[in-house]
């Protein structure tokens, strides 16, 4: 349950599929324009999922569907990539002249 | 207010909007035709170089670190032929504020949103350029809200995107999201005119007039250090705006004989509105996908006349691939120590071939590079790719297939950049011109304008626009 100043996350559809701009390619034009926005609640009380108002950081008042309360950043610097170890190793090898390249 | 906000509606307010967000009347340079007064409006809109300088100062803008790379060019000397291997040289712009050049591109739109009276700023970019602007809100105190194309339809989001939202937020913007598509613009359109705020436009002479700094420093910091301009300076194009202003910046130092070359991450294939192709991309700048589109038609931006005209400045324009990019990413952190974000290296992995081609005591500038962190690192960009599909190899570069394969260099000889055909990307723009126009005689003074927007000859465009009606 988020309460009234709540940090929130919001969604909404901003076009329809039906609603797309004409030079729009095929697969796009199967699903909606839809978007995400931040904000501090307005209404008393809302469940995930109940349509809100919310004032952005900046204090304007928008409408969506309340997604995530105190919502946070899970990006990272990814899983292991071992394709990338050879790289230092090579290019070291070869300015120290280990390696026959010239 | 009861104004109709339909897809439709809102377009048609396009001009109304547009003119009230800008605060240019660019009427004031058109004449019938296919011309415009370029150098007039770089002129009367924006501000000369020593304001600029002067307020980019204010803000901690500028005059960041001109670096050589020895061992990379020690590296690009291995794979030369004999007395072949330019020195390389990096402009080090992660340096300024908000990690990157656009820093440069933002301050003069910002600047001038604040002597204007705007209460706040708005910019629609998944790029460094949101940073810049929130960044540069922030110092002088105006609010900031930067438009996102950032998820796909299972509302997924690149890595690098969702980071430059939380470095928007970190600086007090609002980050509205959207999935893909070009509607993302009627959003912007209707954020204008709800907030009257000003658009800071990546394409305003505001925006381009900022980067001359860039430009004009590279020639200063070369005279001071090894008393003589540089022969060759690569940018990563894209928009065209950093080309654009670097070489500007040049001209106005002087500069004039430095070879000015455009570099691109080569994603032919994939298209740029599709929600299915969106994710498969490990480059969201710097590629093809804007640099072929913007050079072709500079006028397709988000306002009436775009001050980003690339093929007045370039000479040459080349691709590389996104495994060389990854490369040599890996290979600026490994042996230069210098850890730094992919996409701002695209032009670094076409200087270290194009160092080949030139002798020794030649020099050669990679202009910008870029802030890394969580999300735009090398690492998250491939192990994202992976997820979605892509695969990682190490063999020949050549081989890649953007949105299928990445492919890393199996050693550096292996990168190499290839040339667009220039002068086909000029005549594609001359074709454009003229579809847009068809209505109207072709002047003597459109033709004039057209060598100059091209960096061509009279002659260069009477026998394009020949061609073109043959066919």
């Amino acid at each position: 349950m988020a309460k009234k100043g709540d940090w929130v996350r919001i969604y909404n559809i901003v076009l329809k599929s039906s609603e797309r701009a004409p030079q729009v390619p095929d697969d796009t034009k199967k699903v909606p324009l839809e978007m995400w926005d931040k904000g501090f609640l307005i209404n008393e009380n809302a469940e995930i999922g109940d349509q809100v108002e919310v004032e952005t950081y900046i204090g304007r008042r928008i409408k969506g569907q309340l997604l995530e309360i105190d919502p946070y950043y899970t990006h990272s610097y990814g899983k292991s990539v071992p394709e990338l170890l050879y790289i230092g190793r090579q290019l070291r090898g070869i300015l120290e002249g280990g390696e026959d390249n010239e | 207010m009861n104004k109709d906000m339909s897809y439709k509606s809102v377009m048609e307010r396009k001009n109304e909007i547009m003119k009230k967000a800008v605060g240019i009347d660019y009427e004031a340079f058109e004449t019938k035709g296919i011309r415009f007064d370029y150098n007039d409006m770089m002129h009367k809109t924006g501000y000369d170089l020593s304001e600029i300088q002067r307020t980019q100062k204010e803000t901690g803008i500028g005059n960041t670190p001109l670096l050589e790379l020895k061992n990379i060019t020690k590296l690009a000397r291995k794979f030369a032929p004999e007395g072949k291997g330019a020195r390389i040289f990096i402009k080090d712009e992660a340096s300024n504020p908000s990690g990157s050049y656009k820093a440069r591109r933002a301050a003069t739109s910002v600047y001038h949103a604040k002597k204007n009276g705007y209460k706040g700023v708005i910019a629609a970019t998944s790029g460094n350029y949101g940073a810049a602007v929130a960044s540069q809100a922030a110092m002088l105190g105006l609010k900031c809200i930067i438009v996102q194309e950032c998820y796909d339809s299972r509302g997924v989001g690149q890595p690098e995107i969702v980071e430059k939202a939380r470095k928007c937020e970190a600086y007090g913007a609002e980050v509205l999201q959207l999935t893909v598509g070009p509607e993302l613009f009627y959003t912007f359109l209707k954020l204008l005119e709800e907030t009257g705020y000003f658009n800071a436009s990546l394409y305003t002479p505001f925006g381009i007039a900022g980067v001359e700094t860039l430009g004009y420093e590279i020639a200063m910091q070369f005279r001071e250090l090894e008393g003589r301009d540089p022969d060759v300076v690569v940018a990563t194009n894209a928009g065209g705006g950093n080309l654009t202003g670097t070489a500007r910046g040049l001209i106005k130092a002087g500069a004039d004989n430095v070879e000015i070359i455009g570099a691109s991450v080569n994603l032919k294939g994939l298209h740029m509105a599709s929600d299915t192709q969106f994710n498969k991309k490990s480059f969201t700048t710097g590629h093809t996908g804007f640099g072929i589109p913007f050079a072709t038609w500079p006028d397709r931006s988000d306002v009436p006349r775009s001050a980003a005209r690339p093929l007045r400045y370039m000479d040459r324009y080349v691709t590389v691939n996104q495994g060389e990019v990854f490369y040599i990413t890996e290979a600026l952190a490994q042996v230069e120590g210098l850890e730094r974000g992919p996409a701002g290296n695209t032009s670094l992995a076409a200087a270290f071939s194009i160092a080949q081609e030139l002798d020794e005591d030649k020099i050669i500038v990679v202009q910008e590079t870029e802030y890394t962190g969580a999300g735009k690192h090398i690492q998250p960009q491939l192990s994202f790719a992976k997820d979605n599909g892509v695969d990682i190899k190490i063999g020949d570069p050549k081989d890649e297939v953007a949105g299928e394969n990445i492919i890393l260099p199996k050693d550096p000889s292996f990168i190499k950049v290839d040339d667009l055909d220039l002068e086909k990307i000029k005549k594609s723009y001359i074709k454009n011109c003229l579809k847009n126009n068809e209505d109207i005689e072709i002047t003597e003074k459109d033709i004039e304008f057209l060598a100059e927007d091209t960096k061509s000859s009279k002659e260069f465009v009477i026998s394009m626009i020949e061609k073109l009606k043959d066919n």
